[in-house]
């Protein structure tokens, strides 16, 4: 067989094997037979023998596809997934002059505002030369309050560099400065410096969080609550962990808001094969984009309570607010505003980024996490944990200094700063206004309106015609759709199975991030395509 | 459910306790930063608050950490990330033209020219490029392909994702993996969180700590009676240890690795910090290649490289690269779909990373300050070598390998049964204790040689070499002072 059509037949079953094994079996237990009958050749050091090429017999390898770790195997992203990958072959065989129906590819797939033209908010990026090559200090062009944040930072640094090792769990300037953002953004409710870890992006604190809380096995073995549709960074960790993924249901109808009544239907649902200990939300939303309101996350905290669960909010969309009516609320500012009863016990850790937001900083990867009532001896096996991996990047650590201590009123560069700081979230409310109505005028595409973060995750009617010619090639039908796509139109989006949906339902994620005009250029192809294939598949 | 009383209130236990967390977890130990360091850095904290103590400041030798040491960052690398991090400046004449050209090519392989966009998840394709040409370069023309070098957040990451792939079995076919004893300790952290058997092979401190295929093989034979051997890790340069490998040695390991059908995992970190006379780098690479297509086709090989050490000492960006030799391509896409969930390595350290490869020519206007930097820092770095060997070798009770590369020494120390007894007393192991109370009378923070393991009986100590000559004199007179005084107090 060959190679390639093998991974695709294995990436189209593990979707689903991912939520079956998850659900049913350990995942170190299901060797298949020839991976064990080669595992114990090789063990006695006699690998085995593989055909004969030219006469002269070849080993096998060390590492096959049969004799790797099989939870990694497991592992699925979708948002870097094989539409992706066609994508960047499209590129290239553009820039090779090849013939297509469109001039260029526009990746809409991933939230990586520099890439769609948002230009770098020019204090912070002041700040980030200046502690790269401190001699800019006596340049005269230079603001004086970019300097002073980069004098503070450098002294923060062993040997005032920031090509220094830090400390393990961040710059303990930089915590300070995380805490007191954190309580200025909370009304007051006070926060500790040593229960924030700086990260590698949100991403690192995530998958640390859960490595954490991993422990059993068959029924006893922990069990991690995520919405559907989730970001798919969830799953994937969860696989790879060997965790069982519990999914609760999100309610599309309801402008994808959440629902205790499924969070217990899903819970007790899960008690029955494994352990149910952590639930994660997403607020607002990746893929949906809905901002929760007080009064849920005031219930989620109480079943949370109630259950026994250790929550972990991923707020990394906290800025990213667009809808009229909406707030964003942190589940800790909530958390507390319950009274003691809640606050001394409730287990949460909450993640933010440099990566979202106004400032769209994902290559530094910057970002950190506050943990809250957590046990004295989790904590210190948490700070051994982080050391090993040294320290996350400092350019991200001075980054996420200035994010959450950006210029002050009276400060040379406030004015500047807002005004950029101003325009990007404005015009990124005027895309999610944009792409909600413009998707919502197309027939079989139903949106809702993208309250919140940087994406947008319309529905798509999908003909049984054309489920069937999917399910003949062999691909999901919204994977499908998504490839179809891009062939024809060079958008690339991903499909909604990489993010879960209600069966029969289908989806594609979109950013709202392209410019405006080209936002509105790449919507009206979408419509123009679904038109189409809708025709085609009639 | 654990329930317990406080103050007459029922108080249910946490969710997430030392009981039920993960249990691999637990097992993790990384004494570079451990206890020690935690000491440190308290008696820091105590001497800024006026607390009295024998002596000024915390030397902290533990880590190689050479910015922190005061060593100078390459002001070119600095220029160009500079450059970078606010492209304005592309305007501005007091840059070099050599670093603006660097930084514009950088930014244009950028999604939407900014650093602040994320990268492929393999890394930027331009720096990947000029890594296969410096690994051409140094291995005199062996081809390298850039679709094989994955840019990593520090070698740590790659070695970690490596690793992770090559897990699997339970039981006896679990998955075992060889690394030196002594060792750098990420290798036994990782392998504790993966659950995977560590199997280890002991260098030879008689014989310069070098790396002997009979151990190898003593060793492989004793792990095959309870776990499956597939990995074989060698630090070259080591770490802690300092050795430098002789051709012959690789050309020997290479052919274990082949005969005994093990993945071999190669950390060059260190690959420009030789010192010793007569010593050399040789990449594995390299030897596997001239080692002919029977062994350059056949063994799977990972190398790995950093911009945290040599001349550059970055730690701060973890940027770093992996190059895989002869990997299964299935198992490459599975490791490509793998880096893809963390989205991508920190792109300031990719920058970082391509100037390391590709730093200034002959011909462009930074040359002539690059190579004088770059020269004082690996002259004073064999200085220092030569001297923290010297000084040791002086003193009775503690004797010292030549630090023929890497940055760090990795002495023998003698403790007497009485010493030994107290720090039982004290229930610790006892070359913590000797460095606990190094750290306490000295203010000189060093790695005990029971983190990094060490042949039973024996007792060691890592200290980096990087602080600066003068206050590195110091630090070897003190910690001479210091062991002269232990050994009188526990004779």
């Amino acid at each position: 067989m060959c190679a390639g059509n093998k991974l695709q037949n294995f990436r189209v079953k593990s979707l689903v094997s991912v939520m079956v094994c998850s659900l049913t079996s350990h995942p170190l237990s299901s060797s298949p037979g020839r991976a064990l009958s080669s595992l114990s050749a090789t063990r006695r050091g006699l690998p085995k023998e593989k055909m004969s090429e030219n006469g002269v017999s070849s080993r096998a390898k060390v590492l096959t596809i049969d004799t790797m770790n099989p939870t990694v195997k497991k592992v699925e992203y979708a948002v870097r997934g094989p539409i992706v990958q066609r994508a960047v072959e499209l590129e290239r065989e553009l820039s090779e002059g090849i013939k297509k129906p469109f001039a260029e590819v526009i990746k809409a797939n991933i939230g990586d505002a520099h890439a769609m033209g948002q230009q770098p908010i020019t204090f912070f990026r002041q700040v980030l030369a200046l502690c790269s090559y401190p001699e800019l200090l006596n340049d005269s062009t230079f603001p004086e309050d970019a300097k002073s944040r980069a004098r503070r930072i450098l002294q923060s640094c062993g040997g005032n560099s920031m090509g220094s090792y830090s400390a393990s769990q961040g710059i303990d300037s930089v915590r300070q400065d995380v805490a007191r953002y954190i309580e200025r953004r909370d009304g007051g409710v006070p926060c500790d410096p040593d229960n924030i870890y700086l990260t590698t992006g949100a991403s690192d604190g995530i998958v640390t969080m859960l490595k954490l809380l991993v422990c059993g096995e068959g029924a006893t073995r922990t069990g991690v609550m995520i919405s559907i549709p989730q970001y798919p960074l969830y799953s994937a960790a969860l696989a790879e962990l060997g965790a069982v993924q519990i999914n609760y249901y999100l309610n599309e109808e309801k402008c994808w808001s959440m629902d205790i009544s499924e969070l217990q239907r899903a819970l007790d649902e899960a008690r029955r094969h494994c352990n149910p200990r952590a639930l994660c939300i997403i607020n607002p939303g990746n893929p949906t984009g809905q901002v929760q309101s007080r009064q849920c996350i005031e219930d989620v905290i109480r079943f949370a309570a109630k259950e026994r669960l250790f929550l972990m909010a991923d707020e990394v969309y906290q800025d990213n607010v667009y809808a009229d009516g909406c707030q964003f609320h942190s589940f800790k500012k909530v958390l507390f505003e319950m009274g003691p009863e809640y606050s001394n016990t409730v287990e949460l850790v909450s993640f933010h980024s440099t990566s979202k937001c106004y400032m769209g900083e994902c290559g530094f990867r910057g970002g950190y996490m506050e943990i809250i009532n957590m046990d004295n001896e989790v904590k210190a096996q948490l700070t051994k944990l982080v050391s090993v991996r040294l320290c996350p990047p400092v350019p991200g650590q001075a980054l996420m200094d200035l994010v959450v201590n950006p210029p002050q009123p009276g400060e040379p560069s406030y004015e500047n700063f807002i005004k950029e700081r101003t325009a990007t979230l404005s015009a990124l409310a005027e895309k999610a206004k944009l792409t909600e109505q413009v998707l919502n005028t197309v027939q079989g595409i139903s949106c809702n309106p993208v309250q919140g973060a940087m994406y947008s995750f319309p529905r798509i009617t999908i003909s049984a015609k054309a489920v069937k010619e999917a399910t003949d090639k062999g691909q999901q039908p919204d994977m499908f759709y998504c490839m179809k796509m891009l062939e024809e139109t060079g958008i690339c989006l991903v499909p909604g199975s990489g993010f879960g949906q209600k069966d029969g339902t289908y989806h594609f994620r979109m950013t709202i991030l392209p410019p405006t005009d080209k936002l509105k250029i790449l919507l009206n192809k979408v419509k123009e395509f679904h038109q189409k294939f809708t025709q085609q598949y009639t | 459910m654990s329930q317990q009383t406080v103050n007459g209130v029922p108080s249910r236990g946490k969710v997430l306790t030392l009981d039920n967390m993960n249990p691999n977890v637990k097992r993790v130990e990384y004494a570079v930063r451990g206890p020690i360091v935690q000491r440190a850095v308290q008696i820091e904290k105590e001497l800024k608050e006026g607390v009295k103590k024998p002596f000024s400041e915390v030397i902290k030798a533990n880590i190689g950490d050479a910015h922190a040491m005061g060593q100078k960052p390459i002001t070119f690398l600095r220029q160009v990330l500079a450059l970078c991090s606010y492209p304005e400046l592309l305007e501005d004449n007091k840059f070099p033209e050599d670093a603006k050209k660097r930084a514009k090519r950088i930014l244009q392989a950028c999604g939407g020219h900014s650093i602040g966009a994320y990268s492929a998840s393999q890394g930027i394709e331009c720096v990947r490029q000029d890594v296969a040409r410096y690994i051409e370069k140094r291995d005199g023309g062996i081809s390298s392909n850039p679709d094989n070098i994955y840019l990593s957040t520090g070698a740590s990451d790659a070695i970690v994702t490596m690793l992770k792939l090559l897990v699997c079995g339970e039981g006896r076919d679990r998955t075992g993996v060889m690394i030196s004893i002594p060792q750098y300790p990420l290798y036994s952290a990782a392998l504790a969180d993966l659950g995977a058997v560590q199997v280890s092979y002991y260098l030879d401190e008689d014989k310069c700590w070098s790396l002997d295929v009979a151990e190898l093989r003593r060793s492989l034979n004793a792990a095959r009676q309870h776990c499956n051997p597939r990995v074989l890790c060698i630090i070259n340069p080591g770490n802690p240890t300092g050795q430098v490998q002789s051709r012959q040695c690789i050309e020997d390991v290479i052919r274990f690795a082949k005969e005994e059908h093990l993945f071999l995992m190669a950390d060059e970190v260190y690959q420009d910090n030789v010192y010793a006379e007569g010593c050399k780098f040789h990449s594995f690479k390299k030897v596997l290649f001239e080692m002919g297509p029977e062994y350059s086709s056949t063994v799977e090989m990972a190398s790995f490289h950093s911009t945290s050490k040599c001349y550059m000492g970055e730690c701060g960006f973890r940027g770093g690269y992996m190059e895989i030799i002869n990997m299964d391509p299935e198992v490459k896409a599975q490791l490509t779909k793998l880096v893809s969930v963390r989205l991508c390595p920190p792109v300031p350290g990719q920058a970082l990373l391509d100037l390391v490869v590709n730093p200034p020519q002959p011909d462009e206007p930074s040359y002539t300050t690059f190579m004088k930097e770059r020269t004082v820092v690996l002259a004073d770095l064999a200085e220092k070598a030569r001297l923290t060997e010297q000084i040791f070798n002086k003193v009775p009770g503690i004797t010292c390998n030549p630090v023929q590369g890497a940055m760090y020494t990795f002495p023998r120390i003698t403790l007497s049964q009485k010493a030994i007894d107290k720090a039982k007393e004290e229930g610790q192991v006892p070359d913590m204790f000797y460095c606990m109370k190094l750290l306490e009378e000295e203010g000189i923070c060093l790695v005990p040689g029971s983190g990094f393991g060490q042949r039973e009986g024996t007792f060691h100590f890592r200290m980096t070499i990087l602080p600066p000559t003068e206050k590195l004199k110091v630090v070897l007179h003190k910690i001479s002072e210091f062991h002269l005084r232990f050994t009188q107090e526990f004779s």
